[in-house]
């Protein structure tokens, strides 16, 4: 990074920041604070939606897993929009006729105290256990790549994001996500025409689409009912509706980006634009690791794109297996290469004999090169078990650097950092609220009408969370493992929390008391499953959800109906 | 010391204010269509490239 480089990512960042900070700094009304302000529009909803969901891993891994797996995990993606269709439908409208601050607020007027103090005891849990996570995961990486120091990008990026979030709250983190979305959108509009513009001549779009179809990267929907493909339309539709569900219904990160807005009508069309447009946003950052594949079948690529990770080992004493790798590597490239030309060319000509051979030929090569990279992990492993493995994660910041005039370097390293800053805004913003409204209100019921020592309460709350996460982020020193248990830590509450919110706004005639014991089953029930059952995690939301349910239809049957005086009481 | 605002009691009854479209059913309607044929050009997208 070079001087240029330098300006566009401080300008962007420190400018965003400064700007939302001083926008937004007598903001003095509680529900201006924790909602929005009341003259926010669906334009700013509806980025900060995508903002809160789109994180520096979302930039950094999703390339990455297009160049490896191809577009097919847009899949994912598709139980999103009839989500939040239901979500439009059904929970916003009681959001906002209960006037509530947080979803779990709802909970309480809907059934009782214990209850609202679960999900926001849920929510609390799972969030704060990941709340070093969204700063560590694109730090590391970054620091990584960049030769930076890990500890002061986690504190540089952790002030910023709590100078901002504690100064103006909810309106300071709708108005600084949606510029820095204009950021993020910028900057992978500039990585996709310079990808386009470094494709071999005579290649461009379609040819490089081609090349990346023939070797199977460009299948976006696979409506096989086969249990062992990963990502097909199915598990797509449903496994996405739940996750979707109860991301967008319940999680208070995203609740409260659309629950303030001017009217009903603003927050519910701040959430149709993202039904209408999230895939294919999607779809465009899997297409360009697509194309960024077929971009490294024709330049010179590192056997393994953490060169950080693998320089330490080619340098030392059993340097010479690392150095065998890349001459195979070198070779196998080269071989990939001529096959891909020669099956361009057989296409080209229309032979329909030659074509399949060539077809063949190619990926019979692109085989063997995969062959030396899985060889190269392994040895990567080998010399060092606690390396990240996941070297897709450095593919697309890679070519950044490498690849893009500077400037452009500036504006792709802000969009990481935009994407961490925008994503972690929210997260403080709603465990502050929660912690709040649901926890200290609940302790300090007396307080609950003195406006200004609330903005104060929920200031701090949002600045000790924000310093818990930065403390996490520093000092435990995440391995690659425990993000993934913290993730699957995620999907082990979220099935059960949706299942709640379910039996409220579904089955009226269940109680506070059924649901909550319920509840509390069904998630003993999925940790047992969890401990003892080798299931994909993902399942553990259609799970909980399920179970939650079921048990508490069982458990108010039992119970017998619900006592009148138990309906509409508020907590 | 001043309260929440009263809860927004329009619901339903408020306009999507969107061309062409009266009603949220129409809107959700309109969205679903518009993810049906995303489907359908992605999957036309990956057969015309395969």
């Amino acid at each position: 990074m070079n001087a240029a480089d330098w300006v566009v990512l401080l300008g962007t960042m420190v400018g965003i920041a400064a700007y939302g900070s001083w926008r937004t700094r007598h903001i003095g009304s509680l529900n201006t604070y924790l909602k929005g302000s009341q003259s926010t529009g669906w334009g700013t909803i509806g980025l900060s939606v995508m903002a809160t969901q789109a994180s520096a891993i979302t930039f950094l891994s999703i390339p990455g897993q297009g160049f490896e797996s191809g577009v097919g995990f847009v899949q994912n993606y598709f139980g999103l929009p009839l989500a939040l269709i239901i979500v439009c439908a059904v929970f916003l409208p009681m959001y906002r006729r209960l006037n509530v601050y947080t979803s779990y607020e709802f909970l309480g007027r809907r059934f009782d105290r214990k209850t609202r103090l679960l999900g926001a005891g849920l929510f609390l849990l799972q969030r704060g256990l990941a709340a070093g996570v969204t700063i560590y995961a694109p730090a590391i990486i970054l620091s990584t790549v960049l030769g930076w120091r890990l500890d002061l990008i986690i504190v540089c990026t952790g002030f910023l994001v709590i100078v901002y979030t504690v100064t103006g709250g909810s309106v300071a983190v709708s108005l600084t996500q949606k510029l820095q979305m204009a950021v993020i959108g910028s900057g992978m509009a500039t990585a996709f025409v310079v990808l386009l513009l470094k494709l071999p001549e005579g290649l461009g779009f379609s040819g490089a689409a081609h090349v990346a179809g023939a070797l199977g990267k460009l299948q976006a929907v696979d409506v096989s009912f086969d249990p062992s493909r990963r990502y097909t339309l199915w598990t797509g539709l449903l496994g996405g509706l739940f996750l979707s569900l109860s991301y967008f219904g319940t999680d208070q990160s995203q609740v409260q980006r659309y629950i303030g807005g001017g009217s009903l009508r603003e927050g519910r069309l701040g959430l149709m634009f993202n039904a209408l447009l999230k895939i294919p946003m999607q779809f465009f950052i899997l297409l360009l690791g697509a194309l960024l594949f077929v971009f490294y079948q024709f330049s010179p690529s590192p056997l393994f794109f953490n060169q950080s990770e693998w320089q330490r080992h080619a340098r030392g004493p059993g340097g010479g297996t690392f150095r065998a790798l890349e001459q195979r590597h070198v070779v196998a490239t080269a071989d990939s290469q001529r096959a891909i030309r020669a099956w361009l060319r057989a296409r080209d000509s229309r032979d329909a004999a030659a074509e399949p051979a060539a077809r063949a030929a190619m990926l019979d090569a692109n085989r063997r090169a995969a062959a030396v990279r899985s060889e190269a992990k392994a040895a990567v492993l080998a010399a060092n078990p606690r390396a990240k493995m996941k070297d897709s994660d450095y593919v697309f910041i890679t070519f950044i650097l490498t690849q893009l005039p500077h400037g452009a370097v500036g504006l792709l390293v802000a969009v990481m950092f935009a994407s961490a800053l925008s994503s972690k805004a929210a997260e403080l913003n709603a465990l502050g609220t929660t912690t709040t409204m649901d926890l200290w209100r609940h302790i300090r019921p007396l307080a609950a009408h003195d406006e200004a020592r609330n903005v104060r309460v929920a200031k701090r709350f949002t600045a000790l969370w924000g310093v818990i996460a930065v403390g996490f982020a520093l000092f435990v020193g995440f391995a690659e493992n425990l993000i993934e248990a913290i993730n699957i830590l995620g999907s082990i509450f979220y099935g059960v929390v949706l299942g709640i919110f379910l039996v409220a706004f579904f089955l009226r005639e269940v109680g506070g008391s059924a649901v909550f014991f319920a509840a509390l089953a069904a998630q003993t029930l999925v940790i047992a499953m969890f401990l003892s059952l080798d299931i994909g995690y993902l399942w553990y939301n259609l799970i909980g959800c399920a179970t939650c349910i079921a048990f508490s239809r069982l458990l108010q049957a039992v119970l017998g109906p619900r006592a009148p005086a138990d309906e509409g009481r508020a907590a | 010391m001043t309260g929440p605002p009263p809860p927004d009691q329009r619901s339903d009854a408020e306009a999507p204010g969107v061309p062409g479209v009266r009603t949220w059913r129409g809107v959700y309607l309109l969205v679903l269509g518009w993810f049906v044929l995303v489907v359908i050009l992605l999957a036309a997208f990956s057969r015309f490239f395969s």
